[in-house]
């Protein structure tokens, strides 16, 4: 019975084809205006998690002030890191690959006549490790090096880009300030991070090199550590907490005066955000598939107008009330799900467009794909009850007498 | 549905005192005003009477498509007023078959499809549907036409057709409302001749109204209607 009311239905569509096509076009975009917006924003949190995860995985930050909480001057009140405390971080806290203090200041870089202003950080080459962040050419930093606080640097692939253009940088002197230091490396290019900044940006010398020679201070500006595979970023953040607070002098019932940024957070958070935009898309382009279902709804209490007579003869011959709810029933259902059915395909190739044009990945996702099928049939039997409702309730006698 | 079978000298059709008034207190009609009427199987009757005299209401109720206001209808021993809607559905289904004035085809379907019609609603397979239908085509002599829809159809052909349609299920009675209504002479008699084979070789039952006195005529039994009531009832 089921599959006779298909095929009764598919004719009743080939018969009315463009009337069918417009009273499925509602469909055919809302279906697709949700499976683009769907895929588009998977692509975009994928991408964001990615351009994440090139920041350095596991990796957590330990800097003076609140974070993100406080106001810009809370931090300027915060007493500075020491070099002291990234030591301590490394051997009091088990579960973690590798600690790097870093400090950091902006100012010119000179090569010849060019000059590029840049942000200098000196460190040390567990930032190499921390950071996820390997050489394109040269080498790290040597063990005497770091001791000695040696004149000697790596370039940033925009900094090298800015001061040599295609020159090899290798064995050049540039100027930082007062400093004459010797390129012995360049790193790989990161790209622009998520936040809009150019990472390549910098220029790294070793810590000791910054406290004397550049910054003329000891102070710690950040510390970078990254977390063992295995272990819970969470609990070794807390851990760092602990240990910072005492080391600190924190009061119990104090605020912190340092924060611990963790990535993973910052992941969440993030693709939490697309998510939810995602979501309230996707909510739009669903209203826009309600009404789609009421042009179905329309087309049919026409069409069961139209056919009142037919209604008459299959009531006479024996049709139950039943019988003639399905027939329209599954004519509005089919006609809705080829409306669900073009709609994905439109919707897939428009994400696929979209998603070069924004330069995110494409994401295919078949739950949402199903979802937006199921829904489409959803509708079908929403808007197209009512009108079945009413064409199987005609009396036969008055259906019949229908002109 | 179970139907008395058993007694053979009952009447297929009995009409009890059987009334249908159409709207209510002061503005009531009595379309039919208490009919005793009884069909035996193998009849062959004609109803006749002048417009608004109660023999389309008679018919609706006959074709278990209207209850009868008061009174009692028994068809084949069962009480159809007391059916619900469905339970009618399925009356008309199994036991009844319907020609209309207008012949009441389906437009842009085949005389085939048309026929099948009524076995789709028996859940009867596409093959023994098509056999069946083929049968009833050629019981009407319209052989050949399979394929032809509505509109390249002559009336008298889509009357065939209809004919095919009630015949393809073997009903017990068949309604006929003014079948040579829209016919001319040479194709009336066609049709009539049609009806009376069906009847005198199949046994059909067949209850037709019909205005004209010439194909009444060709019916057993005559009844006449006047203001809601039987006037007359002869052979």
């Amino acid at each position: 019975m089921i599959w006779e009311a298909i095929l009764l239905a598919l004719r009743e569509i080939r018969r009315n084809v463009l009337r069918s096509s417009l009273t499925i076009l509602g469909i055919v975009i809302g279906v697709a205006a949700v499976i683009t917006m769907v895929t588009l924003g998977k692509g975009a949190t994928l991408q964001v998690t990615s351009d994440i995860a090139k920041l350095g995985s596991n990796m957590l930050q330990v800097r003076p002030g609140q974070g993100f909480r406080g106001p810009g001057g809370a931090r300027s009140t915060s007493p500075p890191l020491d070099p002291k405390d990234a030591e301590a971080i490394a051997n009091e806290i088990s579960g973690l690959v590798a600690v790097a203090p870093t400090a950091s200041e902006n100012l010119q870089a000179i090569f010849g006549n060019e000059n590029w202003s840049t942000t200098v950080t000196g460190t040390n080459n567990a930032y190499f490790q921390v950071r996820n962040w390997p050489l394109k050419a040269g080498r790290k930093f040597t063990d005497a090096e770091l001791s000695a606080g040696a004149s000697v640097c790596i370039l940033g692939s925009t900094v090298c880009q800015e001061l040599f253009g295609g020159q090899d940088p290798l064995g050049a002197l540039i100027r930082l300030r007062k400093l004459s230091c010797k390129v012995i490396g360049v790193l790989e290019s990161k790209g622009q991070s998520s936040f809009g900044m150019d990472q390549d940006d910098v220029v790294l010398v070793p810590l000791r090199t910054f406290q004397r020679r550049i910054a003329g201070c000891q102070d710690i500006s950040a510390i970078f550590l990254s977390v063992k595979e295995g272990f819970s970023t969470e609990k070794v953040r807390l851990e760092i907490e602990r240990l910072m607070r005492e080391r600190r002098r924190i009061q119990p019932g104090s605020e912190d005066d340092f924060h611990v940024r963790d990535m993973q957070e910052l992941v969440s958070t993030l693709t939490g955000t697309t998510r939810l935009l995602t979501a309230l898309l996707a909510a739009v382009a669903a209203v826009s598939l309600l009404v789609g279902g009421v042009g179905i709804m329309n087309i049919m209490l026409v069409s069961a107008t139209e056919r009142t007579r037919e209604i008459g003869i299959r009531l006479a011959i024996g049709a139950r009330e039943r019988e003639v709810l399905i027939q329209f029933l599954v004519e509005a259902v089919v006609l809705s799900l080829l409306g669900g059915l073009a709609g994905i395909a439109f919707g897939l190739g428009t994400a696929a467009f979209g998603s070069r044009l924004l330069h995110v990945p494409f994401v295919f996702d078949p739950a949402i794909t199903l979802i937006a099928f199921l829904f489409s049939g959803a509708v079908g039997i929403l808007f197209g009850f009512f009108p079945a409702r009413r064409a199987a309730s005609l009396n036969p006698i008055d259906a019949l007498r229908h002109e | 549905m179970k139907t008395n079978r058993a007694n053979p000298l009952r009447p297929l059709i009995e009409f009890k005192q059987v009334t249908r008034v159409y709207g209510s207190k002061q503005a009531a009609v009595w379309a039919l005003a208490g009919i005793d009427l009884q069909i035996y199987r193998g009849d062959f009757v004609a109803i006749m009477g002048p417009s608004g005299s109660g023999k389309s209401t008679c018919m609706n109720i006959l074709g278990c498509m209207d209850r009868p206001t008061t009174g009692s209808y028994l068809f084949h021993g069962l009480e159809v007023g007391a059916l619900s809607r469905d339970q009618q559905a399925l009356l008309r289904r199994h036991y009844l078959g319907f020609v209309f004035q207008g012949f009441n085809l389906l437009n842009r379907t085949s005389a085939l499809e048309n026929v099948e019609l009524p076995l789709i609603y028996r859940r009867i397979s596409a093959k023994e549907r098509r056999r069946r239908s083929q049968w009833a085509l050629e019981l009407v002599g319209l052989r050949g036409w399979e394929r032809h829809t509505p509109s390249e159809l002559s009336g008298g052909q889509q009357q065939r057709v209809a004919i095919a349609r009630a015949m393809v299920t073997n009903p017990l009675v068949l309604l006929a409302d003014e079948p040579t209504g829209n016919l001319d002479t040479a194709r009336s008699q066609q049709i009539m001749e049609l009806l009376c084979t069906l009847n005198r070789e199949r046994g059909l039952t067949i209850v037709m109204v019909t205005h004209e006195p010439d194909i009444a005529a060709y019916a057993h039994r005559i009844i006449r209607f006047r203001d809601g009531l039987i006037e007359s009832d002869g052979h």
